[in-house]
């Protein structure tokens, strides 16, 4: 294993002689979600070496680590003390690479985020740099905390474009001591129904997951509460299931194989959608608010379904990562991202066009 | 009046016309909607922290979004500072009135638009109170999770602007954890959707930076809100510690467990004996600190947490523990812990609330030093802790009619919260900086970290008008508050040219 170490000296230092320069700076961690969001430039700046867990406090629920922290070693750290992330970051094709800074930056949660709540709500604190060189400290390792705005959760899903993430602060949660997954057969339309009705029954559900055919469900809890949840909803018991939640959480089933096919479209929907009538293979996660689908059709055909929905949609894997990735922002809302990451960075050196072209 | 000065002359550089800003307002706004005179504005002098006063050049009270966008563009042509307020509960002066500005008061915005069962989600202006959305989803089993203790009274909007929290936070979030969008209309007049229905919002999490924002970034106009699900089955104990650091360990040790209460509030002695006085909970007064937990969830799950629970309470030394065993008893155990800021109202003429968060580990050393500080002034500090999320109430015991009483409870305050910073915690958990901890924010963050706050400001509000003075201090205020407050012999911005 590689030695913690703090780079912050080097790392800024790296980050002003670009500001210095005008040299646009390619923020990369273990390079696992390369394929995220638009095409990336610039001059690589690798955070990997600056790593470590630099607290960790299991009874104030809160861990801080160095940005390059592989999350393997977190999740680790976590479960010898029966705890763990609440929301199950994916780690994709790397299961040791995945750092922090990069789950962070990309603010991209697993299966239970549905029912245990997304990556930017466990963000407590962070220290960043900024495009002026400067390291910052913002939030904390307290769960109540409203001193200055926010700014440690604006870092979660910028892709980098607002500062280099040094450091971050995270709410973790105890690991549920018991877990039973269950496969049954169930149209999909009906995924939020019958998510709905369970929960409301307080059976536990921490994952769902429709593969077009079955839905699968995973319950996490106390064991009684697993017990009464497994005879309530029924079904076959899945075999191995943490191993098939990773490969859910991390895109290794063959619904979401890239290599050939058409493009992967993620389409986040409200709450009891109708599902989006797009072509394709579709598969749901989160109670049916998250569709994956297959589908060659224009991104403009799919973005308008999305938003006939009230969702937004997301050219996840596949097509032209030179064209628009994320949904188009409304031109009020696009003028204040511009704003706000020129106030953070306005030389814009940071990920260029990584999130927006022009951003 | 507080004891020091509130606005700086930096804050109150504005070169208004009240009589221009009042006509041109009158062009918006219908007459009672615009309130002019002294008498009508007096009750917006002040919010929830009521020693800080000021008035306002006028209080507008738009109906419709479409005032509120005029007000905004008249308020931008004109360079005139705008204050939101929605019930104006802040303890932390968020919504205190700018003398060169205008209140602009949401009242009116207080219709619920639509409560979706199917759905959990309730739709809501913001001048709904936070009380209110939960009523309107009680019929169908659900309620809205952050129950700060002035729900009854506080609005949705001023609970996004401070990121309002509550007994409950640390198993079901803060506001920010329960608001799926806002629209808002920015400092120009135009109307923004900020996130949406649909989990992640797109682009930067503009929704997380509007909470806690203290109305410096734009005006909101309408809420979505998730609801839950009621929990099946609740259930609350009470457990006494002969010392609070017993109280603390047992904390840690139901967290080591496992468990994550809903509720888990500790009391010291004399927050209880004033609670018991007031309304006759049957706390335990021979306590040095209790300790009320709540569990909730499904009936086996809490009947297991519940042993576990009573267990751990033991094994730490509490001396006496007690279940609750009919609803009524559930009532009572809450009710002193909700009444305690009435309670010690009743007991001191004044009491000044902090509202610091700290590491839980700290519990024990805060609190000696609280007391060690408290009595260096000759006040009382009774404290009311979320002992779950670590965020502490001291309340500042103090006789405001007494000369120089005020100035030492501010100054007890002030270094309370200077003390949360230095074992690694906030001056603010839940209450919001406002004009209250403004100067406690130098001791937080660093010259650097406070031009990124206020390039942020800037990036909404160019002109800075929305709420200034508040919540971010300026450079000088920090050099000058630096001059006062020496922190460890060591002056806080060495860095800073000094005068």
């Amino acid at each position: 294993m590689a030695k913690d170490e703090d780079l912050t000296e080097g790392i800024t230092e790296a980050v002003r002689d670009a500001v210095e320069a005008g040299t646009p700076l390619c923020i990369r961690g273990g390079g696992t979600k390369d394929f995220y969001g638009r095409a990336g430039s610039g001059e690589p700046l690798n955070t990997t070496a600056h790593r470590g867990i630099v607290n960790y406090e299991p009874t104030e629920l809160v861990l801080t680590a160095r940005a390059g922290t592989p999350l393997l070693e977190i999740e680790r750290a976590l479960a010898a003390e029966g705890q763990m992330l609440s929301f199950e970051p994916p780690h994709f094709d790397g299961e040791e690479a995945a750092t922090l800074g990069g789950a962070v930056a990309c603010g991209l949660s697993g299966p239970r985020r549905a029912f245990g709540g997304a990556l930017r709500d466990m963000v407590l604190g962070t220290r960043v740099i900024n495009g002026r060189g400067k390291v910052l400290r913002f939030g904390g390792e307290v769960m109540k905390n409203v001193a200055g705005y926010d700014v440690s959760r604006l870092m979660a899903g910028a892709l980098g474009t607002l500062g280099v993430i040094l450091e971050v602060s995270l709410k973790v949660l105890p690991r549920p001591p018991a877990e039973n997954s269950l496969t049954l057969e169930c149209p999909p339309e009906d995924t939020f129904a019958r998510a709905e009705g369970w929960l409301r029954q307080g059976i536990p559900v921490s994952g769902t997951f429709h593969d077009g055919q079955h839905l699968h469900v995973r319950l996490s809890g106390t064991e009684s509460a697993v017990e009464s949840g497994t005879r309530a909803v029924g079904g076959e018991r899945v075999d191995d299931a943490p191993a098939f939640w990773r490969r859910v959480r991390d895109q290794q089933l063959p619904f979401f194989d890239t290599e050939s096919g058409p493009p992967l479209w993620r389409i986040a929907l409200p709450p009891g959608s109708e599902l989006p009538a797009i072509e394709g293979p579709c598969a749901l996660e989160w109670a049916g608010k998250l569709a994956w689908v297959r589908s060659g059709a224009s991104p403009g055909d799919i973005r308008h379904e999305a938003e006939r929905l009230g969702g937004h949609a997301t050219l996840f894997r596949g097509g032209d990562r030179e064209g628009d990735i994320f949904h188009p922002l409304s031109k009020t809302v696009a003028a204040l991202h511009e704003r706000l990451k020129a106030s953070f960075d306005p030389d814009g050196i940071f990920n260029p066009g990584r999130l927006y072209n022009g951003l | 009046m507080s004891a020091h000065d509130l606005y700086r002359a930096e804050d109150v550089h504005f070169d208004v016309d009240a009589a221009t800003i009042i006509e041109r307002l009158g062009d918006v706004l219908s007459g009672e909607s615009l309130i002019v005179h002294e008498s009508g504005m007096r009750p917006y002098e002040c919010d929830g922290l009521a020693a800080y006063k000021q008035l306002p050049l006028a209080v507008a009270i738009p109906e419709n979004v479409e005032q509120v966008r005029g007000v905004l563009r008249v308020c931008s042509e004109l360079n005139v500072p705008i204050v939101a307020r929605g019930s104006g509960t802040s303890l932390s002066g968020g919504s205190l009135p700018h003398p060169q500005g205008i209140v602009l008061s949401m009242a009116k915005f207080n219709r619920i638009r639509e409560v979706d069962p199917r759905r959990r989600i309730a739709r809501v202006e913001p001048g709904v109170r936070n009380l209110a959305i939960t009523e309107a989803a009680a019929p169908h089993g659900l309620y809205y999770a952050p129950d700060p203790s002035s729900q009854i009274a506080c609005s949705i909007g001023g609970n996004v602007s401070e990121n309002a929290g509550g007994v409950h936070c640390l198993k079901y979030g803060l506001t920010v954890h329960n608001v799926l969008s806002v629209t808002a209309v920015t400092i120009d007049g135009e109307i923004v959707r900020i996130g949406s229905e649909a989990p992640d919002s797109v682009g930067y999490d503009l929704l997380a930076l509007f909470h806690g924002s203290e109305g410096m970034l734009a005006v909101i106009t309408e809420i979505t809100v998730q609801l839950l699900a009621n929990p099946l089955t609740k259930q609350v104990l009470m457990a006494s510690f002969d010392d609070v650091e017993a109280g603390g360990h047992t904390v840690a040790a139901i967290i080591a467990a496992g468990i994550v209460p809903g509720g888990l509030e500790m009391m010291d002695g004399l927050a209880i004996q004033a609670a018991e006085d007031f309304v006759h909970a049957g706390y335990d007064t021979e306590a040095a600190a209790i300790l009320i937990c709540e569990l909730d969830g499904s009936e086996t799950e809490v009947a297991d947490q519940l042993e576990a629970v009573q267990g751990i309470m033991r094994d730490n030394g509490a001396t006496r523990i007690q279940v609750a065993e009919t609803d009524d008893d559930k009532a009572r155990f809450w009710a002193g812990r909700k009444a305690a800021f009435p309670a010690v109202g009743r007991v001191s003429p004044d009491y000044y609330c902090m509202d610091g968060t700290i590491p839980r580990k700290q519990l024990a050393y805060v609190l000696r030093r609280i007391s060690e500080m408290s009595a260096e002034y000759g006040l009382q500090t009774p404290n009311v802790f979320h002992a779950g999320d670590g965020n502490l109430h001291p309340l500042i015991l103090f006789d405001g009619n007494a000369p120089g009483q005020l100035e030492k409870a501010e100054e007890l305050g002030s270094r309370i919260l200077q003390l949360c910073v230095e074992v690694g915690g906030t001056v603010t958990g839940e209450h919001g900086v406002g004009m209250e901890k403004i100067n406690e924010m130098c001791v937080q963050f660093q010259p650097d970290e406070l031009e990124q706050f206020h390039a942020i400001k800037s990036a909404f509000d160019p002109a800075r008008i929305l709420n200034p003075g508040k919540a971010v201090p300026t450079l000088n205020r920090c050099a000058e508050f630096g001059r006062l407050h020496v922190h460890q012999g060591q002056l806080p911005h060495p860095e800073l040219e000094r005068f």
